[in-house]
């Protein structure tokens, strides 16, 4: 059992556990420490020292995220004593960081814009040092902006980086006052090893990081009179924009962004569920098409486990990191792209459009389709299958410029053809969706039974456990899948690519036997994607998560394969999963990377 | 095998592939190549499982580990503040003029590399500099005139 101690915060008794650091227990006193360089998903690193704070009986200051409480300690987090320094430390940031706030894209959402707004930083003692550095701004990537100017070093995204994805693109190099976070050789980002899943860009506390944004290209899109502009929305979006716009985390605002997007300007609003339903038709025939080569025939060709690829971030990760394992990678497109490239050609037909006149945008919680969009296999429609990739932020920003009053809009469905989804397609955006999804389908497919899990809800999967595992037993198939009688189908999931690397260390050294693995990029998946809102932490996460669920819970449709449109575009234009227009159209192939 | 491949795979034999194995490579190979370059890092790296910016990142902390070309003898002169007051600008200038460099070039022969350290704790004898590995201290110009032609006649005879 852990001890429980006595402190005092400004005089205020109260009782925390042992080993609590300060700043938790000023936080569980309701007293609100400033703080940069800390963040809940991190390892803690008392580098930018705002959190400082006065313990009695002790002449220096302590850094309150990096000290732990102890027995009868009597802290002080804003004596005069202080405030004065918390201002000085806030401003000697200041005098390294490019303050040009009103040209920045984080004007407004920047924690030290916030912390010198608050501290009221009116002079500026120290002399200014952005001058005399020779700084580097970073746009090469498709999807990242890395501005030294405004880095503060606080190495959050070195973290970020190392940590929660295992990548470590970003490092610190150099000391004194040439340290930056820089990477290899200070290469452009999108030329080393980099995921651009954009952890960084949610996790940096100023402008240092961004996403390459395209609002401006999607606001002339929308007035070009000579196009035709249609946008789908990822199913994480809806669990998130909300945040942006004056509601809490969590919040379901499905209806509301269609209004929105319709308001905008957009000729078309449309799911990217739909394809999210898609995916699972194509991605779990083919799961078993590999079983049967496998299993029946024997196949070396054929490799198992099948692993997801609706992750962009998590393609480039096993490009880069893992490049002879790329046969394990199901060959079925995103559903971002799977839309793109249905939406210059079905929809372009159905519609009686002119698909060059067509310019499809997507709104992802994602940095990394941005490059998914940009890669050059992504054109099967005959053009650019995704143009414009926007975040959820990015989304915000642009309902914020039309003036839209958010919270008062109705509920408005998506359009047609492309627009309807069950809950499976809406669970993508958590992780284990894909895998939930996939079983619900693929286990009907096989014995013409339901699933047998409680109202449908494969709870094993669920959840923010890094590696979750599952097995389904497969029992009185259908004739034509006899070969699967009494097979044990064993899952695994994973989330946050440094659970994704156990994953696959465990698949190369031969100790797991999975049959399928859901891998998604970013902690939480898709909820917790680099696109999504700042700050997004583990509460949020879960939030956001219980939103997926309940909106998943809420459709009348919960299995992919029941779902009308998707029956429609099977019976007028694909013909069947994996035919040979659903290969041409609704799949790819990936390329191997260097590692270094 | 390319033979900086082969030093760092020896040089890991010697001393491990953990990630605490790394400095003393590191220094294994600023030894044998006078610098670290992209090309040695990334070998490194691949030898230790490592990520390569982890290498860069730590060979670009430490003032001795070099990561642009250097010459085959590397200067280092004392730039700490009793240098200064001892004449290190004289002898630095007399550096300069005798082989047409500045500090942080290095010769077009590729045999002389001119720098500044930090401290070298022989303050009692400034101004002092190193010359690779060699530490010359209580200089003048017409010291280290002297000092840089044996250097320079060695470098001859070896040529022969």
């Amino acid at each position: 059992m852990t001890k429980i101690i006595k402190i005092s915060i400004n005089g205020i008794p109260i009782e925390v556990e042992q080993g609590t650091t300060i700043l938790d227990a000023a936080r569980q006193a309701g007293v609100i420490i400033p703080s940069l360089c800390y963040h809940k998903d991190l390892c803690i690193a008392g580098n930018c020292r705002v959190c400082v704070v006065e313990i009695a009986g002790q002449k220096r200051l302590a850094a309150a995220c990096a000290t732990p409480c102890e027995e009868e300690m009597e802290i002080l987090t804003n004596s005069l004593n202080v405030l004065h320094s918390r201002k000085q430390i806030i401003e000697l940031l200041l005098s390294e960081h490019n303050a040009d706030c009103t040209s920045c894209f984080k004007n407004g959402s920047c924690e030290l814009q916030k912390l010198a707004s608050d501290y009221k930083i009116l002079k500026q003692d120290f002399i200014r040092l952005v001058p005399f550095k020779n700084y580097t701004i970073d746009k090469f990537s498709p999807s990242i902006i890395k501005d030294d100017s405004k880095c503060i070093r606080c190495q959050r995204c070195v973290r970020t980086c190392a940590e929660l994805q295992g990548i470590n693109a970003l490092t610190v190099a150099y000391k004194g006052d040439q340290m930056k976070i820089t990477t290899f050789f200070e290469k452009p980002i999108n030329d080393v090893v980099c995921s651009t899943c954009g952890q960084c860009i949610n996790h940096c506390p100023t402008g240092a990081l961004v996403e390459k944004n395209y609002i401006e290209k999607v606001w002339d899109a929308i007035a070009d009179k000579s196009k035709h502009v249609v946008v789908q929305t990822a199913p994480a979006v809806r669990v998130g924009l909300g945040e942006e716009l004056g509601f809490g985390p969590g919040e379901r605002v499905t209806g509301k962004m269609v209004t929105a997007l319709k308001r905008l300007g957009f000729d078309a609003v449309m799911d990217t569920d739909f394809t999210a339903d898609l995916t699972i038709m194509e991605e779990g025939t083919e799961l078993l098409m590999r079983l049967k080569s496998v299993l029946v025939d024997h196949d070396p060709k054929v490799k198992l486990p099948m692993a997801t690829s609706c992750s962009p971030g998590w393609i480039k990760y096993i490009e880069h990191l893992f490049p002879d394992y790329l046969d394990h990678l199901s060959t079925c497109k995103s559903p971002q792209q799977m839309f793109g490239a249905l939406a210059k050609t079905y929809y372009a037909k159905a519609r009686n459009l002119d698909p060059e006149k067509i310019i499809s945008v997507s709104i992802m919680p994602c940095t990394a389709k941005k490059f998914e969009a940009a890669r050059p296999e992504m054109h099967d429609s005959g053009y650019r299958d995704v143009d414009y990739v926007l975040t959820t932020r990015e989304l915000a920003i642009m309902i914020k410029q039309a003036g839209l009053d958010f919270m008062k809009l109705d509920d408005t469905h998506f359009d047609r053809l492309m627009g309807e989804s069950t809950g499976a397609g809406v669970i993508f955006g958590a992780t284990g969706g894909v895998m939930e999804a996939a079983l619900r389908t693929v286990y009907e497919l096989v014995t013409g039974r339901e699933i047998p899990f409680e109202n449908l809800n494969i709870t094993p999967v669920r959840g923010m456990e890094g590696v979750k595992e599952a097995s389904v037993k497969i029992e009185n198939p259908l004739k034509e899948w006899a070969f699967l009688d009494g097979v044990e189908l064993k899952c695994a999931v994973a989330h946050g690519l440094v659970n994704a690397h156990k994953v696959m260390e465990s698949i190369r050294s031969g100790k797991a036997e999975y049959h399928f693995v859901e891998i998604m990029a970013c902690p939480g998946g898709c909820l917790g994607g680099g696109g999504q809102p700042i700050p997004t932490s583990p509460e949020i996460r879960k939030k956001r998560a219980e939103a997926i669920y309940a909106e998943d819970e809420g459709m009348p449709l919960r299995k992919s394969h029941q779902n009308p449109e998707i029956i429609k575009i099977y019976k007028d234009f694909l013909d069947h999963p994996l035919s040979e227009k659903s290969h041409h159209l609704l799949h790819t192939h990936y390329v191997p990377r260097e590692r270094f | 095998m390319n033979p900086v491949s082969e030093l760092i795979k020896n040089l890991a034999d010697q001393h491990g592939r953990n990630r605490h194995n790394l400095l003393p490579i590191l220094q294994g190979v600023v030894e044998q190549e006078k610098y670290l370059s992209e090309f040695s890092m990334i070998e490194i790296a691949r030898e230790l499982d490592l990520p390569a910016s982890e290498v860069f990142g730590t060979a670009t902390f430490y003032s001795f580990l070099e990561y642009k070309k250097m010459g085959k003898y590397i200067i280092r002169i004392c730039k700490t503040i009793t240098c200064s007051m001892k004449g290190k600008n004289q002898i630095l200038m007399a550096i300069e003029d005798m082989l047409k460099i500045h500090v942080g070039e290095t010769t077009p022969d590729g045999n002389f590399s001119l720098l500044q350290t930090n401290c070298l704790g022989f303050c009692h004898k400034a101004p002092a500099m190193l010359v690779n590995n060699e530490v010359y201290t209580d200089l003048t110009p017409e010291k280290v005139r002297e000092i840089l032609s044996s250097y320079l006649k060695k470098q001859k005879e070896e040529m022969v």
